[in-house]
Formats: structure tokens, sequence, C-alpha cells
């Protein structure tokens, strides 16, 4: 009996791609492994410096791994808050907001510029920056009230493509925007002023030292919280199902009494409170600058590896990029004279969807022919 | 059977004369086509009224005018005493109207749960700083309408397939929790655009039953579209019969049956 069965499992085993992956790279490893102890593949050769020597750094030098590890993981939170504010407004409206890599910069310069305006009238300090925050959020409500008007309410019902393209001229609006106002200069963020922490932390340990930036923890808090604070707004709240329930149908949602109109505005000023938090974080590691808006590009490889419409994919894929570009950048970039976190975030993304089209996180796409 | 249910009741006891809704003269059209013309009826509280009528007769257009999904063009709704201008979709349901749809209309990605609690969106008022901390006041208000939509889902003996994501569901529970959905609303008025279509007997049977006893039970007042003459005529106290838009019949189911022009609508004209 225990013979049938056996039989009729090894007769139901199938090879699936995923596990002729696993055992491909498995035996790409141990190939390597052999090849180096025995001495078959050379210090110089470039698939020792390729495959095996920044493995081997990463074990001889734990703290430099460590420290590499640490920055890719605050870079990745921070990925993950710019694609949440794309995740939000997919969700609820099915657009592709191409305006919120700008929406960080405009609501990061609203926040310098009216700190800078309190100043002229004699208002300075911390009581200057909490108002000019709570201008910025002002402007961002106005913001998400007039697409809702403007944008979104005539476009109803048009095809997708036809609201990405009008999120294309809101983009150079609010360059031009802000340029008319704030100028083009690159602009200091308060952080100061707003309690953010200065100075770094060295850490001793692993042999060696690791230096953590007190910002890049605060950055890494605020920015975690925000994300959870959000998911359980989406999961369990009247709110948070009623977005749910127009992404779902809109025809069912207005049957139950919910507003489109009210739920767009609450969805674009989450997407504008998230690109101010974004800003103030990246604008304190940097400075405010309308360059600052290429970081939302960074967005689209983490959109692409977690799907469109999942709040844990956006987490988990921005981590994955951030930690992903920074060891690669540390470890293989050298071999190439280095600079490639510009490009290596897309490469992930790439090679994840040869193997997953759908995402990390989406569903896996059936079709009936 | 069931327990006595302890879900608020929205409408008044059972007045039978009271006129919740009176459709006065409307017409709709679709560039030259005539969806509906000049057709009057009314809904009086607590009633079960039936709109019936051969396929593209205008029923579901109907219901969209009342629902606020249509604006006619000509005629006056009026609705709890009050005529109202154009209005729409979620101001219809403010003022305490409900509906289901004929090809279900649910949040496919959501549990049966999550679809009833979207059903309480207008009961639920606490504002958006409470419930971005899902703390305090939001809270207890979740607990409250939590409590309520278990007991609907007790009415409606869909208990085992709470946490079920509703796309997964049969068809003929998804029409259930369609029901309960609109329940959940406490609605004065509740539209049922063929809440039988596409169910087996014994589904039909259940469907019945539950239509009944939200009448009895909460008073609701019903409008439902139905093909079952079977059906419409055991379950509705009062029927209106469409044609090509026109209203043709009006009345009791059995006076209704033997209208010469209902006969010859659903039979065809002897020539």
């Amino acid at each position: 009996m225990s013979d049938v069965s056996l039989k009729s499992e090894l007769a139901a085993f199938r090879m699936t791609p995923g596990l002729w992956t696993i055992a491909g790279v498995a035996g790409f490893a141990l190939l390597l492994v052999i090849g180096s102890l025995t001495g078959a593949i050379g210090k110089d050769t470039f698939a020792y410096r390729v495959f095996i020597d920044p493995f081997a750094q990463m074990v001889e030098m734990p703290d430099l791994f460590a420290q590499t590890l640490w920055e890719g993981l605050v870079g990745g939170v921070l990925y993950a808050l710019i694609a949440l504010g794309f995740v939000l407004i997919f969700k609820a409206s099915g657009v592709f907001n191409f305006a919120q890599g700008i929406m960080v910069v405009f609501a990061a310069l609203t926040l310098v510029g009216a700190y800078e305006k309190l100043g002229t009238i004699g208002i300075r300090g911390e009581a200057a920056a909490f108002i000019a925050l709570g201008v910025a959020l002002a402007v961002m409500l106005a913001l998400a009230y007039a697409v809702e008007r403007v944008v979104l309410r005539p476009l109803v019902n048009q095809p997708d493509i036809i609201l990405f393209m009008a999120t294309f001229g809101l983009t150079y609006l609010l360059i031009g925007l802000g340029e008319a106002i704030f100028g083009g200069n690159p602009k200091v963020m308060i952080a100061d002023q707003l309690y953010l922490p200065r100075g770094a932390i060295d850490l001793n340990i692993l042999g060696g030292r690791v230096t953590i930036q007190k910002l890049d923890i605060a950055a890494a808090v605020i920015a975690s919280a925000m994300i959870a604070i959000l998911a359980l707004f989406f999961q369990y709240t009247r709110i948070g199902r009623a977005l749910r329930a127009v992404a779902d149908s809109h025809k069912a949602a207005l049957s139950v009494g919910i507003s489109l109109n009210q739920i767009w505005i609450i969805v674009w000023f989450a997407a504008g409170v998230v690109a101010l938090v974004t800003g103030i974080m990246w604008g304190a590691r940097s400075d405010v600058s309308f360059g600052l808006q290429t970081i939302a590009l960074k967005a689209l490889p983490v959109l692409i590896l977690g799907g469109f419409t999942s709040i844990p994919g956006a987490i988990v894929g921005g981590l994955i990029i951030g930690v992903g570009e920074k060891i690669g950048e540390f470890y293989w970039g050298p071999l190439v004279g280095g600079a490639i976190e510009s490009w290596l975030a897309y490469i992930i993304a790439l090679i994840f969807l040869l193997f997953r089209p759908q995402g990390l996180f989406g569903d896996k796409i059936i079709e009936r022919i | 059977m069931n327990a006595p249910v302890k879900i608020p009741v929205g409408s008044a006891p059972l007045e039978r004369e009271e006129i919740l809704l009176a459709v006065e003269n409307v017409s709709l059209s679709f560039g030259g086509v005539k969806a509906i013309q000049d057709v009057s009826f009314d809904v009086r509280k607590g009633e079960i009224r039936a709109i019936i009528g051969p396929n593209g007769a205008g029923k579901t257009s109907m219901l969209n005018c009342i629902n606020g999904f249509y604006h006619p063009q000509q005629g006056r709704i009026t609705f709890k005493g009050r005529t109202r201008p154009r209005m729409r979709p979620h101001e219809a349901a403010s003022q305490g109207v409900a509906r289901t749809f004929q090809n279900v209309a649910l949040f496919k990605g959501m549990s049966t749960l999550d679809n009833i609690m979207v059903g309480r969106t207008l009961k639920m008022k606490e504002p958006f700083f409470w419930q971005l901390w899902r703390h305090g006041p939001a809270m207890r208000e979740e607990i409250r309408h939590r409590a309520v939509v278990e007991d609907i889902i007790d009415f409606l003996q869909i208990q085992h397939i709470r946490r079920t994501p509703v796309g997964k569901l049969p068809y003929g529970l998804q029409k259930r929790v369609e029901l309960a959905r609109a329940l959940a609303m406490e609605p004065d008025l509740l539209l049922l655009d063929e809440p039988m279509a596409g169910m087996n007997l014994e589904e039909k049977e259940d469907m019945c039953r539950f239509i009944l006893d939200v009448n009895n039970q909460f008073g609701t007042t019903i409008a439902l579209i139905e093909h079952d003459m079977g059906v419409v005529m055991d379950l509705s106290d009062r029927v209106v019969v469409l044609e090509y838009g026109r209203k043709i019949a009006d009345g009791t189911p059995a006076e209704v049956k033997a209208d010469s022009r209902v006969i010859d609508a659903y039979l065809g004209v002897a020539h």
C-alpha cells in the first residue's frame, strides 16, 4: 500500500518554474564554492570578483555590512512612504498620480517658504516652524479640494489614460507655481526648528564602528508610524472601508451613501500629508529643491515589486529596493566604476517581474479565454 | 425560528394609507430612446410594491430615478412628503433609500462583514481624527455598529460566511449579502432589483421569507422588481405594470392578473 502511495506522490511531483529557479541558483552557488575552494577559480578572475569576493567581504567585515544594511533600510522606509502616496490614490480612484513627486517638493517648499515669510514679520523659532507646518497642511488640503473640483469631477468616467495625462498637467502646473512663488533656489529644511535631532550615534559592535545618524532614526520611526497608522486606518475604520468600497464598485458605494467626491478629497489630502512628511525627511537629509521630485521615480520599481494596490507590498517592496540598491552599490558598484545606485532599483524590479509578473502581493493573473 | 431582532426600526408602525413615495408624470429618455414615458404611481408606507413588465419596459430605469442614479427630464418624485430636486445617489441614501442591484454589486475584495459594515457608513459620525487613531469615541462607535451588523447577520442566517471574501461566495449568498448591506442602512424604502433572479427554488423560498420578515418585523417599505409571477403574486400588496416605458396597469395582484392589457403584454396579442 505504502509503495503505491509513494508512487502516486512521485507521480504528482512536478518541477514547477519556481523549483527550477531555486535548483538552478543552488547548483550555480555550489559550483562556485567548489571552484573557489579547489582553486579552479582564481582570485583575479571575473567570476571570483562578482560571485565570491562581495560575500567574503560581508563575512569578514560585518560592521561595514551592518552600516550598509542600516542605510539601505532607512532609504527603503522612505521609498515605501513615497510608494504609499501612489498606492493611496491608485486604490481609491484608479489613477496613477504622476504628480506625487512634485507634491513632495511643493509641500516641502510651502513649509520652508511659509517659515521664511513668518521670519520677515518677526515670528521665528519653533513657534514659526509649527505655524508653517499648519500652513503647509492647509495648502495640501486646498490642493486636494482643487484637484477634486477642477480635475477629477469633470473627468469622471473618462478612461484611465486621460486621468493619467491630467496628472501630468498637474505636475507642470505645480512646478511653475512653485518656481513663481518660492523661486528656483534650493532651500534648507527647517529640521532643527521642527525638533528633528541632528548628530550621530557611534556603536562599537561587530568588531568595528557603526555610525547611525539620529535624523535617520527619526525618519525611520516617523515613516514606520505613518505607514502603520494608514494601514490600520484602511483596514478597520468607516472611512477606510468606504475607500476600499469605492475602489471595488462605484455604483454600489453610491447606493449605500458614500460620496465619491468626499472620498477623493480625503484620499488626495492623505497623499498630500504623506508627501509633506516625505518632503521634510528627504529635505532634511539633503535640501529642498526641485531635483527632489526625481526620488518619486524611485517609487516606480517599488510599486512594480509590491503591486499597485497593496500597502504591505509598498512596505516590503520599499525595503527590498532600499537595501538592494545600497548593498549593490557598496559591494558590486566598484566593479563597474560605481554609481549604479541610480539604475539598480529598476534592474531588481525587472528581475522580480521575470518570475512574478503580478508583483509580490498581487493576485495571480488568470485570464479566461 | 428567529429570535426577535433588536434592529432599530426605520419607519413608524404600519399606516397603510400614508404615501411614502409618489412618482408623478415621470419621463426619462436617453437621446431618442424613451425609457420611461409619463409614469405615475405611489408607494404606501409599509407595503410591498412590485414593479413588473417585460424586458426593456423601464423597470430598472424607474428604480434608478428613485435612487438618484438617473435624473428624469420631466415629472416629480416626492419622498416622505418632500418633492426633491435633482439629487445624487448618496443624498438619496442619506434620506433613507437603500437598494440592491440586478447584477450583484458588492465590494468583491472585502469580507461579508466589511461589506455590511459599509452599509453603516451614513450612521457613523465620529470624526476623522478619532478614526485615524482607531481609539476613543471611534472605537466605541465601531463596537456599537458591529453589534447591529451581527444582528442582521443572524437575521439573514449568514453567520458562517462572516469572514469570507464575497467574491468567493455562490451567487445566491451574494444576493443575500447585498440584502444585508441594504438592511444595515435601516432604510425607510428598500428597492430590490430582481432579488430572486437566477436562484433555484429553495433559494427563492428563502429569499421570499426574508423579504416578508423584513417587511413584518421592521415595517420597511419595499419596492421590488421581479419576473417570477408566482413570487410577485404571493409577496406583493400592490403591483404596477410597465410596458415600453408606459404604465399599463396598477392594482392588487388579482386585479392585475385579470387585466387584459397585462395578459396581452405577457402572452402577446391574439390577432
